[in-house]
């Protein structure tokens, strides 16, 4: 009972709270479902379902539920309470968005009257049974309901990006004219989001059963072909998708690379660098510097001054490290921040401006020119983008797979015992520095180029947090993480654009969630645990014919 | 001899930890240090392996000075090291924690990494043999691909050692290596040290607070009290030193006490924090 009201009062303050910061209304635009479902009303109702499940929680017997039901009621008690509160007194002054207009959703257009008071209250303690339900699921079943949710709430809010690109007939079929899924559109993707799932368990199971683990032969040929339709669906993307989604994705990709080189540092080395937007905008204002005629220096073509903007990139990096190297922690988290706000800072300084701009920054910087083409569009930089992150994956991959990726992983373990090993501690940093650096410059000159110009705002403190999140929600050290991370955290917010006011709001809540469901990442570090399975049941396999062989001998 | 530390001093602010040290460790021999907790043993293996620089005097390996060098070069001249609280890299498997000790022994540069030459598939699995190798040594066969966190406590001070073997070091220090053990897991380190010697000729100074160790395998016994050399020699003759004993157990001690001294210090087999 207790517990119950204090979830419910818990829920009562976010629900508060999204409300006055003007999500509730800013996604009450947004239909997910026909005309009847607004995502604002998805996010409360999300709310409901979690208070419940919290509630429910670890309570095994019918309490459980009645308490969840009951905190869902607070809950829907409290938003009416905020109606009532929002229509009698002007809060306007305070809040912006306690608008007369957030009562009429919050109340669905009728008022603060006792009809709209006994809706919520109804839907509440609905909600609220509902989400206490899900906690009685058994684990699996959970995550499937759950992932089959957002599978849904997401395709419903991807309508505009999936619009070009589905066929029409399909179009028609799963989405409403007016906005959001149609009706059977949405129980189809529901369906198959929870089928799907379902089935492949089911397989596993049935698998297992017959014969354990699967043998290596078939996990290797399963991972090629994988890894073919991967480069498959790479490659063509620009020729399906559209220009909206070519330049996401060409956002998502200079993140991407981004995040690989700082992996390098951060996820291998164990260096929390956080400012790695230096090394961006160092590539950036080379390729700018190097290739444009406004500033009269050189005028270089792409493919001469991208060589050089690396190289100056590297050098930097080594320039930026040999003084923070022998910081540890929090030390080199303070300083490498430093780096970054100085360079951000002499980039828009009058004293540089003659060579760098100023705070105009540089236009009509050059583009890729292949023969008789130019390369100018999104779509035609995708795969330069595409080019250098798979660059940046192979160089990863090769480096950790070696002497020197261990060398890093010592150091990121326990430095002193990498020392008393025998590995160099300043050769072994500066190496990841160097290396993390070319990937940030790379990525920075290819910026440059694709928008045609840089100005000092582009590289503020935001991109080097963006990209330690995106390291860290994928999972610091995973290569597919950073992919993960990258598509979720940058693709995500590009897509849905109600989200850009409260992208910093989002991110908050999804950290926080991550470090307590997911303190490893969405897609941890696991490949290599599989690669050693393999191994070893190779092993175990060779033995076996090997006895068997030498058996035969004896026969 | 192998190593000779001549008038070692190592000060922290007031405290003198180690104060005009001379100690001299001979070819295949095993040189125990005993002492009381802060007796500076701990501080003299740091000195020896160059995480701390002695504030006086030097510290030679095959009469070279060592001193002021970095911890890695010291690493590859042939010191390698384990600690008395295990550290390990925990979160690498069993395999990849003895081939990052082979590190200096895997010669290929960047490139060869990248586009994977001859040169790399030849290194690495000569590397993997050799890390192999040395993983049956000690036991710990078959469990290459465990997680080092995931290792039993008896396994994982061995796994220490296979790692420092990796150095392929000419002076091993083992630091308290039976610290935490039960009875059983003592008796196998004591003949496992005995084999480092007897197979592969190897010199160990060995830090150790278990008196039935120490007596039982050391060729040599120096004893170390408030940073001073108090007493050295065959185990017997320095079990039977009074300054031994006093050392130990107090003054007044030494007068009736002489003959429980060897076993009195047991107490202090329990891990400790310090020394």
């Amino acid at each position: 009972m207790r517990r119950a009201l204090t979830f419910g009062l818990i829920g009562s303050i976010v629900a508060w709270h999204l409300s006055l910061v003007g999500l509730v209304a800013a996604f009450a635009e947004r239909w997910l479902i026909g005309q009847s479902l607004t995502f604002s009303y998805v996010v409360l109702l999300a709310l409901i379902l979690l208070v419940g499940y919290l509630t429910a929680r670890r309570v095994s017997d019918w309490t459980g539920l009645a308490g969840a039901a009951l905190a869902g009621l607070v809950v829907g008690l409290a938003l009416w309470i905020l109606a009532l509160i929002v229509t009698e007194v002007n809060l306007r002054d305070a809040f912006v968005a306690a608008s007369p207009s957030l009562a009429q959703i919050l109340t669905f257009d009728r008022g603060v009257s006792v009809p709209s008071l006994a809706i919520l209250l109804l839907i509440g303690a609905a909600t609220g049974l509902i989400g206490g339900g899900i906690a009685w699921i058994p684990a699996t079943g959970r995550r499937i309901v759950i992932g089959a949710l957002s599978v849904t709430v997401l395709v419903g809010l991807l309508r505009d990006v999936l619009g070009p690109v589905l066929p029409p007939f399909l179009m028609r079929f799963l989405f409403s004219p007016g906005g959001g899924l149609s009706l059977p559109g949405a129980v189809i993707v529901l369906g198959l989001a929870i089928a799907i799932p379902v089935m492949r368990s089911g397989l596993r199971m049935q698998r297992v059963r017959q014969k354990g683990v699967l043998p290596a032969r078939v996990l290797r040929r399963r991972r090629l072909a994988l890894r073919a339709l991967g480069v498959v669906f790479f490659v063509s993307f620009p020729l399906w998708a559209k220009l909206f989604l070519s330049n996401v994705a060409d956002f998502v990709g200079l993140y991407i690379l981004m995040g690989l080189g700082l992996n390098l540092v951060l996820g291998f080395a164990g260096l929390l660098d956080l400012g790695y937007v230096a090394f961006f905008a160092i590539g950036a204002y080379s390729m700018a510097v190097l290739t444009s005629p406004e500033l009269g220096a050189f005028t270089l073509g792409f493919w001469t001054a991208l060589p050089i903007a690396v190289a100056i990139t590297v050098f930097s990096g080594i320039l930026i490290g040999l003084p923070v190297l022998r910081m540890r922690g929090d030390y080199l988290a303070i300083a490498t921040l430093g780096f970054g706000e100085i360079v951000r800072l002499l980039v828009l300084s009058d004293w540089l401006k003659p060579h760098l701009g100023g705070a105009q920054g540089v236009t009509r910087i050059a583009r890729p020119v292949l023969g008789p083409f130019v390369i100018d569009r999104p779509q035609e930089y995708y795969y330069l983008i595409l080019i250098g992150c798979g660059l940046g994956w192979f160089l990863s991959v090769r480096l950790r797979d070696s002497r020197i990726g261990r060398a890093w992983m010592a150091i990121r373990e326990d430095e002193d015992v990498a020392q008393a090993m025998g590995i160099n501690r300043v050769t072994a940093k500066l190496l990841a520095f160097a290396t993390g650096a070319s990937m940030g410059g790379l990525s920075g000159a290819l910026f440059a180029s694709l928008v045609n110009s840089v100005i000092p705002q582009s590289f503020s403190l935001l991109v080097s947090i963006n990209v330690v999140a995106l390291l860290v929600l994928g999972g610091i050290g995973s290569l597919p993480g950073v992919l993960v991370g990258a598509l979720a955290l940058v693709g995500l917010p590009e897509l849905l654009r109600e989200f850009q006011e409260y992208r910093l709001l989002v991110y908050g809540a999804v950290l926080i969630a991550m470090m307590i469901f997911r303190p490893a990442g969405l897609w941890p570090e696991e490949t290599r645990v599989r690669e050693l399975e393999e191994a070893a049941e190779e092993a175990r396999e060779t033995a076996r014919t090997g006895v068997v062989a030498a058996s035969q001998d004896g026969v | 001899m192998l190593l000779e530390a001549r008038k070692v001093t190592k000060r922290f602010g007031g405290v003198v930890a180690l104060s005009d040290l001379d100690l001299q460790v001979e070819e295949q021999t095993i040189h125990s240090i005993i002492g009381p907790n802060g007796a500076g043993k701990t501080t003299f293996f740091n000195c020896v392996t160059g995480f701390l620089v002695p504030d006086e005097g030097e510290i030679l390996l095959d009469s070279q000075p060592i001193t002021g060098l970095r911890p890695d070069q010291i690493a590859r001249l042939g010191i390698a090291r384990t600690y008395q609280t295990i550290r390990l890299f925990r979160f690498l498997t069993v395999l990849d924690n003895v081939l990052i000790g082979l590190h200096p022994h895997v010669h290929y540069g960047i490139l060869d990494a990248v586009i994977r030459s001859r040169r790399y598939h030849r290194s690495e699995r000569a590397a993997a043999r050799e890390a192999r190798e040395l993983l049956r040594y000690l036991g710990l066969a078959g469990k290459e691909f465990v997680v080092a966190n995931n290792l039993s406590y008896g396994d994982q001070r061995r796994l220490e050692i296979a790692r420092a073997l990796a150095l392929r070091p000419r002076l091993l220090l083992l630091d308290e290596p039976t610290a935490g053990m039960n009875p059983y897991e003592t008796g196998q380190m004591i003949t496992l040290i005995r084999r480092l010697r007897d197979e592969r000729g190897m010199t160990i100074l060995l830090i150790e607070h278990d008196m039935k160790v120490v007596m039982n395998i050391s060729d040599l016994v120096t004893v170390l009290d408030f940073g001073e050399k108090i007493a050295e020699g065959k185990p017997a003759e320095v079990q039977a030193n009074p300054l031994v004993i006093e050392a130990y157990l107090g003054r007044g001690a030494a007068s009736g006490l002489g003959t429980i001294a060897a076993q009195a210090p047991r107490d202090e087999s329990m891990p400790n924090a310090s020394s």
